[in-house]
């Protein structure tokens, strides 16, 4: 079953058209890579699936219902969590209290409970703080976990970050460059825990410039440049891709092999043949 | 599974809290603080000190009130005596006009600073920072000359003779007596705030403080979270207005100038943002400093302002800052299964 699904997404600042008619689906439990040039439209294009941007056209569907246009928080509570590009945690908190944020949606508390400590009020936060405990285990964070998330090294907070996602219960996980500023190993270890968090039904999709990592766990990878799709399909597909490569690596103006002017044209033909025919055209530049 | 071949999963823990922290963080602190406030009249009880006291007890309960606003949910508000002139002026003129007792205007005084709160946060929360600041320092200045011009409010003069404290008959408008249920009215407030500020909404207060677009991404719906600090700091300085009404006996516009919201606001910041015991110390502080400087006479502001600007230089953070709220309880590791495998199912929820 179609988990989300983006339908011609559109979003202009201005003039520029950072989002130019995206069309992709996510199903349950799958793994999808968004990729593209820096500036192509990617996180551009996941700020209007999570509601943070308002796209200027399109529709955006979380298990089948519109969410287009609707606050974060609603399209949160819908069982969509992010992570973000440049870490967004809250620095002054604990890493425990950062991971409880995701507890949020289905702590089930009120203000009497908090006021008087019921013992709903009890075992709700017993259970908020099982909850953190479990997803901090579940990615795999050494450090300490009462003090403040702003001391611990860069790749901790990453994980941090995802545990606060993974909290939300979440049935689609948005990750934005997971592996940014991580190092080897660290890498390594992401690569495994995105398919734990696989393993346990939830979708993913991540915006990833380590071209290794994206081949290696998705199912299915998008493309974009300049704001528009220019190919979806299985990672080997992808890669052998003309257009994709013109748009990585850039086009020979002298070259007259490659049709800039129907790229879905291109994709849609038959890709043993394009790579064996395009790449080492490529190369000769 | 652990993540790839790392080493187990090992919490490092912290060193262990020194004996001044343990201290500062004791569950009798509360207890002892009460005491302090109840016993103070047996050290001084001059009909002087007792007012001083008094007015000290109930500027504990809007810096608390205030805290919830600025320290916990992080916005800046510059307008907050407003809250406590409408609490004031509201239970005054309920207990004179129907001539009922002023505890029976409680009902009536949560009800109308809920909607004082709404209505003046709904419009200026959609703001941040700097513009909200100016927004609410000119709600608190409509609320004062408003009250200034009515004539329900009694004008430049206000309104006096409001009865005293007392309950099923019994009068508690006695000073001693008054300041000692002021105390426990006040206790009970500062309590709740600090169980506020570590439940769940607490929590939220404090992820929009820290980073909005994060605490939207988790669920957060940050415009209601933050309209609910406002109201809830509303509803406290309301009921700090009715003690305050109560302690005069007549409610005039002096009383609610943007010098009393300033000060509220210092005593947030001298205390420590976000942290109970620190701003009941700066309430306390800031109340009672200026009356032990009489010695200095006309100098008295002058030694109060430097005597401030000396704390913000040493303890930028506040006397009794804020610490992470963590107990050795909460901090410790809870599940005993292997790491890396969820206990439960994580999608039952969702």
């Amino acid at each position: 079953m179609t988990l989300l699904q983006v339908e011609d997404l559109r979003l202009s600042f201005g003039g520029v058209r950072a989002v130019d008619g995206l069309t992709f689906t996510v199903g349950e439990g799958e793994i999808v890579s968004i990729i593209g040039p820096n500036g192509a439209g990617k996180t551009s294009a996941f700020n209007c699936i999570t509601g943070f941007y308002k796209p200027t056209g399109g529709v955006v569907r979380v298990g089948g219902t519109d969410v287009t246009g609707r606050r974060p928080s609603a399209i949160a509570a819908r069982g969509v969590s992010r992570t973000f590009q440049n870490l967004r945690l809250f620095g002054e908190l604990s890493v425990l209290d950062n991971v409880r944020a995701g507890t949020h949606l289905w702590l089930r508390q009120n203000v009497f409970d908090a006021l008087l400590h019921t013992p709903r009020y009890r075992r709700s936060e017993q259970e908020g703080t099982d909850e953190a405990h479990k997803w901090l285990d579940f990615v795999g964070l050494r450090g300490d976990r009462a003090g403040l998330v702003r001391n611990l090294p860069y790749g901790a907070q990453r994980s941090v970050e995802i545990a606060r996602a993974l909290a939300r219960r979440p049935s689609l996980l948005l990750l934005d460059e997971p592996a940014a500023g991580l190092n080897h190993t660290e890498k390594t270890e992401l690569l495994d825990l995105i398919r734990r968090i696989r393993d346990l039904g939830i979708a993913i999709t991540l915006i990833e410039h380590d071209m290794g990592l994206v081949m290696e766990i998705s199912e299915r990878v998008v493309v974009l440049n300049f704001g528009k799709e220019i190919a979806d399909g299985r990672p080997d597909e992808v890669r052998r891709d003309p257009a994709v490569i013109e748009a990585y690596l850039g086009r020979d103006d002298d070259d007259p092999v490659a049709d800039p002017a129907d790229p879905a044209d291109a994709a849609a033909g038959d890709p043993q043949e394009l790579a064996d025919a395009d790449p080492p055209a490529k190369e000769g530049r | 599974m652990t993540a790839g071949d790392g080493p187990p999963v090992k919490p490092v823990v912290g060193r262990g809290p020194t004996f001044i922290t343990r201290l500062m963080e004791s569950r009798w602190l509360g207890w002892a603080g009460l005491a302090v406030g109840l016993g103070a009249p047996l050290v001084i009880a001059t009909p002087y000190a007792l007012n001083i006291m008094t007015s000290a007890v109930i500027f504990v309960m809007l810096a608390v009130g205030l805290n919830i606003v600025v320290g916990y949910c992080g916005l800046l508000d510059l307008g907050f005596a407003a809250f406590f002139a409408v609490g004031a002026y509201t239970s005054g003129i309920l207990a004179n006009e129907l001539e009922i007792p002023l505890l029976a205007t409680v009902p009536a005084v949560i009800v109308v600073t809920v909607i004082a709160g709404i209505v003046i946060g709904a419009p200026t929360l959609r703001l941040r920072s700097d513009y909200l600041a100016i927004v609410t320092l000119g709600f608190g200045e409509i609320i004062r000359i408003v009250a200034n011009n009515l004539d329900i409010t009694g004008g430049p003069s206000g309104i006096y003779g409001i009865p005293g404290l007392s309950a099923f008959g019994v009068d508690l408008s006695e000073p001693v007596v008054f300041y000692w249920v002021t105390v426990l009215i006040v206790a009970l407030a500062v309590l709740f705030a600090a169980r506020l500020g570590r439940s769940r909404l607490g929590r939220a207060w404090r992820f929009v403080r820290e980073d909005e677009d994060a605490a939207e991404a988790s669920g957060i719906h940050t415009y209601q979270v933050k309209l609910s600090a406002y109201i809830a700091g509303a509803v406290w300085g309301g009921l700090a207005g009715v003690l305050f009404a109560g302690q005069l006996s007549a409610v005039s516009p002096a009383s609610f100038t943007f010098l009393q919201s300033a000060l509220v606001l210092m005593a947030v910041v001298l205390g420590g943002m976000g942290s109970t015991p620190g701003v009941v110390l700066g309430a306390v502080f800031i109340s009672l400093l200026p009356e032990l400087l009489r010695d200095f006479a006309d100098y008295r502001f002058f030694v109060f302002g430097v005597l401030l600007i000396v704390v913000m230089i040493v303890r930028p953070q506040g006397l009794w800052p804020h610490r992470s709220s963590e107990s050795a309880r909460t901090a410790a590791r809870s599940r005993t299964g292997p790491p890396g495998e969820p206990a439960t199912d994580s999608k039952g929820a969702s």
